[in-house]
C-alpha cells in the first residue's frame, strides 16, 4: 500500500478491533491504571530497544511483559496497595525511559511521536506487525474466552470450578503488553488506555451479554479511528488525540442515547 | 469413616500472621450427609470452607479429597461488576461445557424454581433469586459435594426455609454430600445430619439433637419460621481447668478431641 492515509486507516481499525474485547476486560476487571502503567513502561522499552539496537516493538513487549510478571509477583505481598505499586512502577519506568533517552545523545528521538502517536507514519512493516500481534491477541482471547470470563465474573467460583486463575491473570496482562506495544505507533504512550477503555465504556449501555459488549466495543473503536483520522486530515489536527476526541464524543452520545432509551 | 469420606481434614491449622484462625481441626465429610458448621463470628467458619474448597492452603495439616471430586460451591455473596452485562443464562453457561445440553440448564433452573429468570440481568436479581441462581450454577456441574457458605444470608424468612428444603431435596435425589456454614443454628437443625461447632477449634460435634439440648433451643425448634428470627448464642461455651471441662453455659454436647483452649 502506498497511500499513507489508507495505511493509517487499516492499521488503526485493525487495532481498534483487537482493543474492543481486551478493553472490555480492562473495564470489567478495573485494570485501567494497569494499562497506563504498561504504556508508560513502554518508553523504557523504547530506550532499551534503541540502546541494544533491537526491534522497538520486541523491546517494548519484553519490558511490558517483565513488568506484568513483576507486578503479578508483587501483588502477593500486602504491605503496599496495588494502586500504590502501579503508581511507583508507572512513573518510575516512564522517567527512567525519559532520562535514558536524554543520555543517548547519539540517537535523535521524536519524543512527541512516542507520547502521542504518529499514525500517519505507519509503514507496511508496521502494518504487518499490527496484524500479527492482533491475530495473536484475538486468537488467544478466543481460546481462553470462557475461563477468562468466568474468573472475571467471580474469581473464587471459577477457581473451584477448575479455572487456573493465576495463569489467567498473567495471560491477560501479557495480552495487554502486546496490544500496548503495537498500539504505540498509533495513539502513543499517553493515550493507549483510552483506546481500550472509552469504546468499551460506550458499548456498556447497549449490551446485554459480555460478548455483545466486546463486539460493540470493537465497532465503536473502529468508528472512532475512522472519524478521528478523517477529522485529522480535514482540520490538520494531531491524529492520535483526534481519534480519542471522537471516541469521547461517541461515549457521550452513547450515554445520552442510553439514558433516553431507558426512560422510554 | 475416613475411607469413604468425600473430603477429610486432618489436624488443619490456619494462621494469618500471628492470628490463629483454625487450630487443629479434623473433619470427615461423608457421602450423602448434610454437614453443618455453626459457631460465633470470627470462629473460622468461612476459613474452614475455603480450606475445604482448596482456596486457602492450611499452614499445617492435611486436606484429602476423593479422587476427581466434583464440588459445587455456593458463595455467601457474589457481587458482579456493574460494568459487566450478564444474563442469568450466560452466568450459568459459564459453568457448563459447551457440549452440555440446554435441557440440562432448563431442568436445573426449574429445580430451584428460577426458570423465569433465564433472560434477566444478574444485577437485577433480589438476594433470594441470586441465591437460587447460585445454587443452580453449583448443581449444573452435578457435584458429588455441595459446599454452601451461609446460603440464606440476605434472604427473607420464607425464602430461607425454602432454600434449606431445596438443599435437603437435592441431597435426597442425587446423594451428594453437603457441607455448609450457617449463622443461625435453629433453622438449619431440621435439615442437617451432623453439626460441628467451630470456635477456632472444634469445640463440639455430633447430631443436632446432641448439640442442641439447650431448653431454650428446644422450645424454639418446633416453629421453624419463628426460630429463624432467634439470634444464635454460643450456648455451650466452656473452659478447661486442668483436665476438667467446665461448661460456662448449660452445655450438653460432646467435645472435640482437639479441644484444648484455656
Amino acid at each position: 500500500m502506498d497511500d499513507f492515509f489508507l495505511r493509517a486507516l487499516v492499521g488503526g481499525v485493525a487495532l481498534a478491533l483487537v482493543a474492543g474485547p481486551l478493553g472490555a476486560f480492562v473495564v470489567w476487571r478495573r485494570m485501567a491504571y494497569f494499562g497506563d502503567t504498561l504504556a508508560h513502561a513502554a518508553l523504557m522499552g523504547v530506550a532499551l530497544g534503541l540502546l541494544l539496537e533491537i526491534h522497538l516493538t520486541l523491546a517494548i513487549i519484553a519490558v511490558s511483559g517483565l513488568l506484568a510478571v513483576v507486578l503479578a509477583l508483587m501483588t502477593r505481598q500486602r504491605r503496599l496497595a496495588v494502586d500504590t505499586l502501579l503508581g511507583i512502577l508507572s512513573h518510575g519506568t516512564l522517567s527512567i525511559g525519559l532520562v535514558a533517552l536524554a543520555f543517548m545523545d547519539w540517537v535523535r528521538v521524536d519524543l512527541m511521536a512516542y507520547l502521542f502517536g504518529d499514525i500517519l507514519a505507519i509503514s507496511n512493516a508496521d502494518l504487518l506487525l499490527i496484524f500479527g500481534g492482533g491475530f495473536l491477541v484475538l486468537g488467544v482471547l478466543a481460546v481462553l474466552w470462557r475461563p477468562l470470563l468466568a474468573m472475571t465474573v467471580n474469581e473464587e467460583l471459577a477457581q473451584v470450578e477448575g479455572v487456573p486463575v493465576a495463569a489467567g491473570r498473567l495471560a491477560l496482562m501479557l495480552l495487554m503488553a502486546v496490544v500496548v506495544a503495537v498500539a504505540l505507533k498509533i495513539v502513543g504512550i499517553l493515550l493507549i488506555t483510552s483506546l481500550l477503555i472509552i469504546p468499551a465504556a460506550a458499548a456498556r449501555r447497549f449490551a446485554v451479554t459480555p460478548e455483545a459488549m466486546a463486539i460493540l466495543a470493537s465497532l465503536a473503536g473502529a468508528a472512532a479511528v475512522t472519524g478521528g483520522l478523517h477529522a485529522s486530515l480535514a482540520w490538520d489536527t494531531p491524529s492520535g488525540p483526534s481519534i480519542v476526541v471522537v471516541a469521547l464524543l461517541l461515549f457521550l452520545l452513547a450515554e445520552v442515547a442510553g439514558a433516553a432509551l431507558r426512560r422510554r | 469413616m475416613a475411607a469413604e469420606a468425600l473430603l477429610s481434614l486432618a489436624d488443619v491449622h490456619v494462621s494469618f500472621g500471628r492470628q490463629h484462625v483454625l487450630r487443629g481441626v479434623s473433619l470427615d465429610i461423608p457421602e450423602g450427609g448434610i454437614f453443618t458448621i455453626v459457631g460465633p463470628n470470627g470462629g473460622g467458619k468461612s476459613t474452614l470452607l475455603r480450606v475445604a474448597l482448596g482456596l486457602q492452603s492450611p499452614s499445617h495439616g492435611k486436606v484429602t479429597r476423593r479422587g476427581k471430586l466434583t464440588i459445587g460451591y455456593v458463595p455467601q455473596r457474589v457481587t458482579i461488576e456493574r460494568t459487566l452485562p450478564l444474563t442469568v443464562r450466560r452466568f450459568l453457561t459459564l459453568a457448563l461445557n459447551w457440549r452440555e445440553s440446554a435441557s440440562h440448564l432448563q431442568y436445573t433452573l426449574s429445580r430451584v424454581r428460577a426458570e423465569y429468570l433465564l433472560d434477566a440481568q444478574v444485577h437485577d436479581l433480589s438476594g433470594g433469586e441470586m441465591q437460587r441462581v447460585l445454587l443452580a450454577r453449583a448443581l449444573l456441574r452435578r457435584p458429588q459435594l455441595l459446599v454452601l457458605d451461609e446460603p440464606v444470608a440476605g434472604v427473607d424468612v420464607t425464602g430461607q426455609a425454602e432454600i434449606y428444603d431445596l438443599i435437603g431435596k437435592v441431597r435426597d435425589e442425587t446423594g451428594c454430600g453437603v457441607l455448609m456454614v450457617s449463622h443461625d443454628l435453629h433453622l438449619v437443625m431440621a435439615a442437617t445430619d451432623q453439626v460441628v461447632c467451630l470456635n477456632g477449634h472444634v469445640c463440639c460435634a455430633g447430631t443436632p439433637q446432641a448439640v442442641s439440648r439447650h431448653p431454650e433451643y428446644l422450645s424454639l425448634f418446633g416453629t421453624r419460621v419463628g426460630a429463624s428470627l432467634a439470634v444464635y448464642e454460643h450456648h455451650h461455651d466452656h473452659r478447661h481447668v486442668g483436665s476438667e471441662i467446665k461448661p460456662l453455659g448449660d452445655g450438653g454436647c460432646t467435645h472435640g478431641p482437639g479441644c484444648s483452649h484455656g
